[in-house]
């Protein structure tokens, strides 16, 4: 293959890739365009670029618009660079009547940054999202792969301070 | 299964099952509004405009995805289906700006139109409107998203009809957007489709742009001369000048569709190169001069030429866009003057079997039939560019289960899926489609020499299985120097395989041009002639005294540029009936006939199926340019020749169709010779590029523009990495291109699309003028 995904995609990433288009009709790989995409953007530091979503689209023989479209939809999908932590603040309902105002407003303050903002040393990505389903111990925020629950100014200094 | 009974605003309906309601409606001429909905396209069912009420349902449903069912009861008109029209045109006004002043589409706006209707006259949106940046997608389109109200028609029709996905809705809610995501020039060759698709004035024509008002124009239908389908246009005109083309249904010939190049052609018609006057060379000086001076000067001239040389020295060059009615008169003029040195096949050079061919070289299945076809063998075609339409027709078979072969001189990337090709060289383009007639018939003595390989096998196997086959020739199988041989194994493969046989003829009319008798071996109707006059090829080589020319661009339109040239400039006298002027013809012409194009003349075509369209002028005469058929009729009567009387186009082609009447039956019977293995050198491959066939094309600067975005760069020598390595050249660097002793040099660039032993250097463009034979061998150097 002399395709564009083959320089762009590392090896593992394409042998994953591979893993999930199993599970799909070999006509229909491209059903596996969301996997590929999330494999992607973790080998890439987290965030998609044109040239590793053209490669993506490459490897699986769609057409690139196609792949925009998935990738532009999806809130989980970054389409520009992102600090290696990224913090979702929850502010839908349930955060909201708990202060997670407050919450946003401390952790802007702390980082120095406003929303969907990086901090100049590349560590935190500050975002605002909706309800991440954990409404019971509002106000949450996800950080990385993890929830971090019935959140105060301390228990997110004490967070900041291990993760910085 | 039996149709189901429905109910529409208390009418009765009968319909076929798995029907859509809006179906049903529009057959029986119940108006439901809508955007998203087109008959040619799947169901999206998002804009809603199409809400209707159905009995039973406590909700309005949409027409365009609601499947009828038995005794359903539907309302168009009733207060619940009205209020859910009105609710979901209030939606879609929210964002829509208040442009129609300066918006193009202003006039004839499906929104606008509907607003009219369904619209209020006050928003109780208070909020800021959402607005879009515009993207450039290239220099046929332009884009006002703004505007857009993501009915996604244009996204289905790239991703269902042309077959090239180009178009997208990224982001989502509020945010989501018509585009491209990222910079991109539309490359699909039928993108103009879009315009008309577009309800709204988001997509709508550059080239159009500003330049006239809906209301301002007048609708003509016409038919586009550049494909031998036979596409149907409107052409809009406003006082008395083309303004734009737009696409006329025609489920026949083109279907719903036009092509990019039979849009836009209209631009070349008021180029700046257009002949505004006849014009005469005494003592080598050009000068303008009145109609009667000039034809009395062409008649003297030519007149000259036989009595001092003889008739058959006079010889008559047609471009294949010529009318009917133009071909027949020519052919009458020249064949009363005692010469049947008279062609239109101008970039073909093997004529040898032309005897073999029935009445016209004809596409054995009906155009609109093509789509139903189960096995397609390309033969030296670039389908999708040379017929464009076609080729969305083949496309069309193969969803819905159709194989498609091809034996080609240049790897393509079609819209449809290619089973399996066979991609040879020009010079070894015949033995690779003789191993697939092989192993049809192997006791062909003429194939002795040939090897059967594996995959030559298979393809014949897949051919001889199928359904309904089709072979289909292209123009670079009719320009090949072998083409007689080329037409016998195909023939033979259709024969074999039970599937019809079709040439592909470049231009609009070739098959007119058959059956009046342009070609010079047969007259007007399709008798063979005792004695056959030279053809296009025969008439150069053996160069003659004078040339009677119609619309031919000999640099551009000729097999061999740089022969018929030398030809041209070396004969005594030159009469050109042309539409523009050009620098090659002022050095060989003696008189100049300004010519009107399609839209400014009376004509007939004939497509390839052999399907006649005639169409009126539809726009002013250019200046003093007058219709080459009239041109023509006073020619007849300044050499007082018999028969030359007509009072309209209607006329000739009346005269032409009673000769046909008793037209003779040939019998399709191509000879074979020999075939024999390769040489070993490099060939040409002369394409002629989709915008550059014929000088109409050649003069819409959109076009132009559009070809070397998807074309690339032509003034280029394509060869095959490994070519480029046994040459001793490298990427970019200026080559030494030799052809028939002439040389010029262009640029290389790798293009593993190309095989083996052979350069793609394109034909019809300036930068390859000079060149010779369009597939004959070709010299590269550094």
């Amino acid at each position: 293959m002399t395709k564009t995904s083959c320089t762009v995609l590392s090896a593992r990433v394409r042998s994953e890739i591979d893993h999930w288009m199993l599970r799909y009709p070999p006509e229909r790989k491209r059903s596996a365009v969301m996997e590929a995409l999330r494999l992607a953007q973790n080998e890439n530091g987290g965030s998609l670029t044109e040239s590793v979503m053209d490669a993506v689209a490459d490897y699986l023989e769609m057409p690139k618009i196609a792949v925009y479209e998935v990738a532009s939809f999806y809130t989980m999908y970054n389409l520009s660079p992102v600090g290696q932590h990224v913090i979702n603040v929850c502010t839908n309902i349930s955060c909201m009547l708990s202060d997670s105002e407050k919450v946003l407003e401390h952790l802007k303050e702390r980082l120095g940054i406003g929303l969907n903002e990086t901090t100049a040393d590349g560590k935190f990505t500050l975002r605002e999202v909706e309800c991440l389903a954990a409404c019971a111990n509002a106000p949450v925020a996800q950080v990385g792969k993890k929830y971090y629950e019935n959140l105060t100014p301390e228990k997110l200094d004490a967070l900041l301070d291990e993760l910085g | 299964m039996s149709d189901i009974e429905i109910e529409i605003d208390g009418k009765p309906l009968k319909a076929k099952p798995n029907s859509m309601v809006i179906q049903v409606a529009d057959e029986a001429g119940i108006y439901i509004p809508r955007f998203c909905y087109h008959k040619e396209l799947s169901v999206a069912a998002n804009c809603r405009m199409c809400l209707v009420e159905m009995e039973k349902s406590p909700k309005a449903v949409p027409a365009c995805a609601t499947p009828i069912m038995p005794g359903m009861k539907i309302f168009t008109r009733s207060p619940k289906a009205l209020a859910a029209q009105k609710a979901v045109m209030e939606f879609l006004l929210i964002n829509h700006p208040l442009d129609c002043p300066i918006c193009d589409q202003g006039g004839e706006c499906e929104l606008q139109d509907l607003s009219l209707g369904y619209g209020s006259a006050n928003s109780y949106f208070t909020f800021g409107k959402r607005s879009v940046a515009d993207e450039d997608i290239g220099p046929l389109i332009e884009t006002e998203m703004t505007r857009c109200i993501q009915c996604t028609r244009c996204v289905r029709f790239g991703d269902e009809i042309a077959g090239l996905r180009e178009l997208g809705a990224t982001g989502r809610g509020e945010h989501m957007e018509i585009g491209t995501y990222v910079q991109h020039a539309i490359h699909s060759e039928v993108s103009g489709n879009i315009i008309d698709l577009c309800p709204v004035g988001a997509l709508t024509s550059k080239p159009f742009r500003y330049t006239a008002r809906a209301w301002e124009l007048n609708q003509f239908p016409s038919i586009a001369p550049h494909d031998c389908l036979g596409t149907n246009i409107h052409v809009h005109t406003r006082t008395g000048k083309v303004m734009r083309v737009v696409s006329r249904e025609n489920k026949e010939t083109n279907g719903t569709w036009i092509a990019d190049r039979e849009r836009y052609s209209y631009l070349g018609l008021y180029h700046g190169d257009r002949l505004t006057k006849p014009m005469i060379r005494e003592h080598g000086v050009w000068k303008d001069t009145d109609w009667q001076t000039a034809l009395e000067f062409a008649v003297k001239g030519l007149q000259d030429v036989i009595h001092q040389d003889g008739a058959e020295q006079v010889g008559a060059l047609a471009t294949p866009n010529s009318t009917t009615e133009e071909f027949f008169l020519l052919q009458k003029i020249m064949r009363q003057l005692g010469s049947s040195n008279i062609d239109h096949r101008l970039r073909q050079i093997d004529f040898s079997d032309q005897d073999s061919f029935s009445l016209f070289p004809e596409l054995e299945v009906p155009i609109a039939d093509l789509e139903n076809c189960s096995t397609f063998l390309l033969v030296g075609s670039n389908l999708q560019k040379e017929q464009p339409l076609a080729a969305i027709s083949v496309r069309k078979a193969t969803l819905k289960g159709a194989s498609v072969f091809a034996v080609n001189m240049m790897d393509y990337r079609f819209n449809f899926k290619v089973a399996d090709k066979k991609i040879a060289a020009p010079h070894e383009f015949v033995f690779a489609l003789s191993g697939i007639a092989k192993a049809f018939l192997p006791e062909l003595s003429e194939l002795s020499d040939v090897l059967v390989t594996e995959q030559d096998r298979l393809i014949a196997e897949r051919l001889r299985a199928g359904e309904k086959t089709v072979i289909l020739l292209g123009a670079l199988a009719l320009n090949h120097p072998q083409a007689a041989l080329i037409r016998w194994l195909a023939h033979h493969i259709a024969k074999a395989s039970h599937g019809a046989f079709g040439i592909l003829t470049e231009g609009g009319n070739a098959s007119g041009a058959w059956l009046s008798g342009a070609v010079p071996h047969r007259a007007a109707g399709g008798d063979s002639l005792q004695q056959a006059g030279m053809d296009a090829q025969t008439m150069l080589q053996q160069a003659r005294q004078a040339y009677l020319l119609l619309n031919v661009e000999p640099e551009f339109d000729c097999a061999n540029p740089r022969m018929t040239i030398e030809a041209l400039e070396a004969a005594k006298f030159v009469v050109s009936l042309s539409v523009f002027k050009s620098p090659a013809l002022e050095r060989f012409a003696n008189v100049i006939l300004p010519v009107g194009p399609f839209t400014e003349t009376a004509g007939t075509l004939v497509n390839a199926a052999g399907q006649w369209q005639s169409f009126r002028g539809v726009a002013n005469a250019y200046e003093e340019s007058r219709p080459a058929w009239k041109v023509l009729r006073v020619m007849g009567n300044l050499f007082h020749l018999q028969g030359f009387d007509y009072e309209s186009a209607e006329e000739v082609l009346q005269e032409l169709k009673l000769l046909l009447k008793q037209s003779p039956a040939h019998a399709k019977e191509f000879k074979g010779t020999k075939v024999k293995k390769p040489g070993n050198f490099l060939s040409r491959i002369g394409e002629i590029p989709i915008y550059a066939i014929d000088g109409l094309t050649r003069r819409a600067e959109a076009l132009q523009a559009t070809q070397s975005i998807i074309e690339g760069d032509l003034a280029a020598v394509r060869v095959h990495s490994k070519t480029v390595e046994e040459l001793g050249l490298r990427s970019l660097d200026v080559a030494k291109v030799q052809q028939n002793g002439c040389e010029i040099r262009l640029p290389v660039i790798i293009d593993d699309r190309v095989p083996l032993r052979a350069a793609y250097i394109a034909g019809g463009i300036k930068a390859t003028q000079d060149l010779g034979e369009l597939l004959g061998p070709v010299e590269i150097s550094v």
